[in-house]
């Protein structure tokens, strides 16, 4: 009797019937790697637009500072896992320890600017961005986050995210360092403590909101519309 | 009995212990009720759910029929009980029929299937803890059986005990030595006869009398 309890055909019965009645043909999702890339690609038409603004000459000189090199390698490569990670939990099925791949570039990205910020500590002097310069950097982040999160959102939402709040902030961590990536050749500036502050509070902001935006949008996204 | 073997040829060590046909026989259940039949399984709703896909509604209709069972299994493997299965069985279906999209027909059906299934029952139970309920279920305390004695039982005695105190005090001399020495303390006739210097005799017509007197004067007043 009690193994019975739970098992009501004739209701689960017309629920068959009536998906099987609104079925319509889907195409399968893409392999989330494809889907990552096309991200990514978009990221990138994003750096080409910015393209003009970049003095080729000054960014050639600071990629051979150790740090600032390794930081934009960490930055990169975080965006890269971050959102092949974001697009892996937003299938069913595939393992949530994906969501560990973007940690290990996650500490060379922090630890490489963290580096940087000591350099300007044991060597003063260094060139360091007026407040003028930083709201600039601070507006930079967060203009090139928004249409990156939007897009993000909306093609994670294709699949199926089962830990919305997972896949969102590994949305959020992809679009922070895709954002903290596109903004190394355009800013002139060697890495300060102020900066990496404000590089800090912007992708903070930005995995927050998609935490908290995209982790509901996603979660309503999942849910049964 | 179940024999559950791994599928494929039997290992030598079973030939020997089962002999061969025993054995050949013993692996093939095994094929059918083990592994090979969990892909056969599998490979069948993979090809039903890619149809689907492509707008095959017999096909899904024939799956998502498949999945019934299978879903409310996994679902009471989470801990779901009673109606709430059946809530998470429609939950399931709905989320298969949105993110139908999502299946990759490359991969195998079932961890898909599984993983939609267990986060819907963790949703429900998760609803199911936040409605508030009764905590002091007087259900609970009937359930539980209390070793220790019942609360009166000591005081019972007790006034029994007083009651027999008192009818054995009220009788004649002879009689209340005969009950006190043969009936409380259980000494034999011999031990009585030499304690209070009555023959045996005497005792046993006493004791008889007494007893009769006390069967009389406790009903009296137990009425």
């Amino acid at each position: 009797m009690a193994d019975r309890a739970g098992y009501d055909p004739s209701r689960h019965e017309r629920l068959v019937e009536a998906l099987a009645g609104r079925l319509e043909p889907v195409r399968p999702l893409p392999a989330p790697a494809i889907r990552a890339t096309l991200w990514l690609a978009a990221a990138l038409l994003v750096g080409l637009l910015l393209a003009a603004e970049v003095d080729t000459a000054s960014f050639v000189l600071r990629m051979h500072v150790p740090d600032l090199a390794l930081a934009a390698l960490g930055a990169v490569a975080t965006a890269v896992t971050a959102a092949y990670a974001a697009f892996a939990t937003s299938v069913p099925g595939r393992s949530g320890r994906w969501a560990l791949l973007p940690l290990p570039p996650l500490a060379l990205w922090i630890g490489a600017s963290g580096m940087g910020c000591l350099r300007d500590w044991i060597a003063p002097g260094a060139d360091i961005p007026g407040a003028h310069t930083v709201a600039g950097c601070f507006s930079f982040l967060i203009c090139v986050s928004v249409p990156l999160s939007v897009l993000i959102v909306v093609m994670l939402r294709r699949a199926c995210p089962l830990r919305p709040n997972l896949t969102a902030a590994l949305g959020g961590l992809a679009v922070a360092a895709a954002a903290a990536a596109l903004l190394m050749p355009v800013h002139p500036h060697d890495a300060t403590a102020t900066d990496l502050l404000i590089h800090a509070a912007a992708v903070a902001i930005v995995i927050a909101l998609n935490g908290l935006a995209g982790g509901r949008l996603l979660g309503r996204g999942a849910g049964l519309d | 009995m179940i024999l559950t073997l791994p599928a494929g040829p039997a290992p030598r060590g079973w030939s020997l212990a089962l002999g061969t046909e025993q054995a050949q026989d013993a692996a093939r259940a095994g094929e059918r009720n083990g592994g090979g039949a969990r892909m056969v399984l599998e490979d069948e709703l993979s090809a039903l759910m890619a149809a689907a896909q492509g707008g095959d509604t017999a096909a899904y209709r024939a799956l998502l029929k498949a999945c019934l069972p299978v879903v409310s299994a996994i679902a009471r493997a989470q801990g779901v009980r009673g109606e709430a299965v059946d809530d998470v069985v429609q939950d399931a279906l709905m989320t298969v029929h949105r993110a139908r999209a999502s299946y990759d027909p490359g991969r195998p059906f079932m961890p898909w299937l599984r993983a939609i299934t267990q986060r819907r029952a963790i949703d429900r139970l998760r609803r199911a803890g936040r409605r508030p309920r009764e905590v002091n279920d007087p259900l609970s305390y009937e359930a539980e059986v209390d070793p220790g004695p019942p609360p009166g039982q000591g005081l019972e005695a007790r006034d029994r005990a007083a009651a027999l105190a008192r009818a054995v005090a009220a009788l004649p001399e002879g009689q209340r030595q005969a009950v006190e020495h043969l009936g409380l303390r259980e000494l034999s006739l011999d031990e009585a006869a030499a304690l209070t210097g009555r023959t045996k005799g005497a005792l046993k017509v006493n004791l008889h009398r007494a007893l009769k007197a006390l069967r009389i004067s406790l009903t009296r007043e137990t009425e």
